[in-house]
């Protein structure tokens, strides 16, 4: 029997999407049950959202104050505890679950999968390694519990209607106080989310300087997207860090991506693989972009974008 | 003495393109350029700048990998690490057992920080860092992109999705250096001289006496999926046109 534990993860009392995400892969196991887990000071608010996804059988909350803040140190044995009945543990691929996920799976004293973008069966999955440059299928040992990240850009989130039932866990975990939390520094936009956003607009080198990069957010404001940056850009300054768009950045599946000034580096072009549509605007008609591109332009961005607000209306 | 351990993994050069083999039995490794995980060449330059600020006396580097790894180590001692360590195996290790063989190098060594990188950029894993500070029982401040040292703790500020979050760490703790912790130095020619003389201890890793075996089998490689050909507009009226026709806007 697979029985999947989900590791919710949230925020001021949020549930994040990606948890619908990883409920999505775990429903893609024939048979499988799946129970959500969520690690709280205050577990209810969130729980109740969990019940809500479609194909969860029950939501486990465990409410402590050292869960307060999300430190994978204190938040790791008890998902180790809370994981003891179940053949399969699932994190979301976000820096939230590249945190946590591998202590737990060593707390379990297995091995992890990072980044599983299908899976073929309960114990196949296949992920991307070398930047995106090679897919491999992997097979677990079938004696040993599956510890994963969900690859979150390769699931469609799964829909609400649910009922599942909601129940307090008790653990028993020895919880550290070596690691304590500090502050937080989140860049408040009030723009979509570039993780779940539908629509990206991303601004690479070419746009300049952190000055000139107010025509992406332009853009991005007029077409209601995200905004993301190239990992130039960030290097250079024009944009904040948590923009960045790349292996080593936010890997992303927007419907609608429009790069500019990018030249389309692999680095880059593994975090907007799975976007529905590629829009490409570059002065450089060799740029490497063109090649993953769906729609291409060559021109200035600071003359191309203007016209383009201008059309949108 | 104030040790800190760098884990330095030899990979395909960032540089090169990957391709997989047509047999689907891996990627082409041959006569390709390796090299030092950048990741793990910004811990290195971190472990450098705390020992000359003087909150550490000395810097090993240590790597799992087959014998041709020494050159990455020695490339490490050339850019500062006063030693070098191999834990020799020639079949792949996965991270569990990496994180083990790491673990026996520490309760060796006895070092205040141990710096990784992030993530391994051929098996894109992250996961060795904090493997290791699970069976090690502490800390962990994973993607690193500022380190202040003060008395017996870490404050370590992380790159997460949110923006930027700053955690405190009792010492001995993992850290894992994401890409803006610092630009790390080149290694300038009569360093790599100095290099061929400083210390480097090879072990084969069965006598760590750990379970290096593996979990996980790969039973294929293949190329991602390609893209269709898109189609090139030579204006911006074409291109709100094409945008419209695929609903888009």
């Amino acid at each position: 029997m697979t029985k999947i534990l989900v590791v919710a993860e949230h925020a001021g009392g949020k549930l994040n999407p990606a948890t619908a995400k990883c409920v999505a892969c775990a429903s893609a196991i024939s048979g499988a049950e799946i129970d959500v887990v969520v690690l709280a000071a205050d577990a209810s608010a969130v729980a109740d959202q969990a019940a809500k996804l479609q194909g969860v059988k029950k939501v486990l909350k465990v409410e402590n104050a050292a869960n307060a803040e999300p430190l994978a140190a204190v938040l790791a044995p008890q998902i180790a505890a809370a994981a003891a009945n179940y053949t399969h543990v699932f994190g979301p691929s976000t820096t939230f679950g590249k945190d946590l996920m591998p202590r737990v799976a060593a707390l379990l004293g297995v091995g992890q999968l990072s980044d599983i973008m299908a899976a073929d069966s309960a114990y196949t999955f296949r992920r991307p390694i070398y930047a995106g440059n090679a897919i491999i299928t992997v097979e677990a040992a079938k004696d040993k519990k599956v510890v994963a990240t969900v690859r979150v850009a390769s699931f469609q989130a799964v829909g609400e209607g649910g009922s599942a039932a909601v129940e307090a866990a008790a653990v028993n975990a020895e919880i550290p106080t070596h690691t304590r939390f500090v502050t937080r520094s989140a860049a408040a936009t009030g723009r979509p989310d570039l993780q779940t956003a539908a629509r990206v607009v991303s601004g690479g080198r070419a746009v300049g300087s952190a000055d000139n990069f107010k025509i992406i957010y332009g853009l991005a404001d007029k077409l209601g997207a995200g905004v993301g940056a190239s990992r130039a850009a960030v290097d250079a300054g024009y944009a904040p860090n948590d923009l960045q768009v790349g292996q080593t950045g936010k890997i992303i599946a927007p419907e609608l991506y429009v790069a500019v000034g990018i030249s389309g580096a692999i680095q880059h072009l593994t975090g907007i693989k799975d976007a529905r549509t590629i829009v490409a605007i570059n002065k450089d008609a060799e740029a490497p972009i063109f090649e993953v591109a769906d729609v291409g332009l060559v021109g200035d961005l600071f003359t191309v974008i203007p016209e383009l607000e201008k059309a949108l209306g | 003495m104030s040790k800190i351990l760098v884990g330095l993994k030899r990979v395909v050069d960032y540089n090169v393109r990957v391709r997989v083999k047509p047999d689907g039995t891996g990627v082409v490794t041959e006569g390709v350029k390796m090299s030092i995980n950048p990741f793990d060449e910004i811990a290195l330059e971190e472990a450098l700048r705390i020992k000359e600020k003087g909150g550490a006396t000395e810097v090993i580097v240590a790597s799992i990998g087959p014998a041709d790894t020494q050159q990455q180590l020695r490339t490490g001692l050339a850019m500062g690490a006063d030693r070098a360590i191999l834990v020799q195996s020639d079949a792949p290790v996965e991270p569990l057992a990496a994180a083990k063989a790491f673990l026996k190098l520490i309760e060796k060594e006895g070092p205040q920080i141990v710096l990784l990188g992030k993530q391994g950029i051929d098996d894109d894993n992250n996961q060795t860092g904090q493997m290791l500070a699970a069976l090690w029982n502490r800390p962990q401040a994973t993607f690193a992109s500022k380190v202040e040292l003060d008395s017996g703790r870490a404050k370590v500020t992380r790159e997460v999705d949110a923006g930027l979050e700053t955690i405190e760490v009792d010492l001995p703790a993992v850290i894992t250096t994401d890409l803006r912790l610092n630009e790390p130095r080149y290694v300038k020619l009569p360093d790599i001289m100095k290099a061929k003389k400083k210390p480097l201890d090879t072990l084969p890793i069965a006598e760590l006496g750990i379970d290096a075996g593996s979990q996980f089998k790969t039973l294929k490689y293949e190329a991602p999926a390609g893209r269709s050909k898109g189609v090139m507009v030579k204006d911006v009226g074409e291109l709100v046109a094409v945008l419209k026709q695929k609903g888009l806007i």
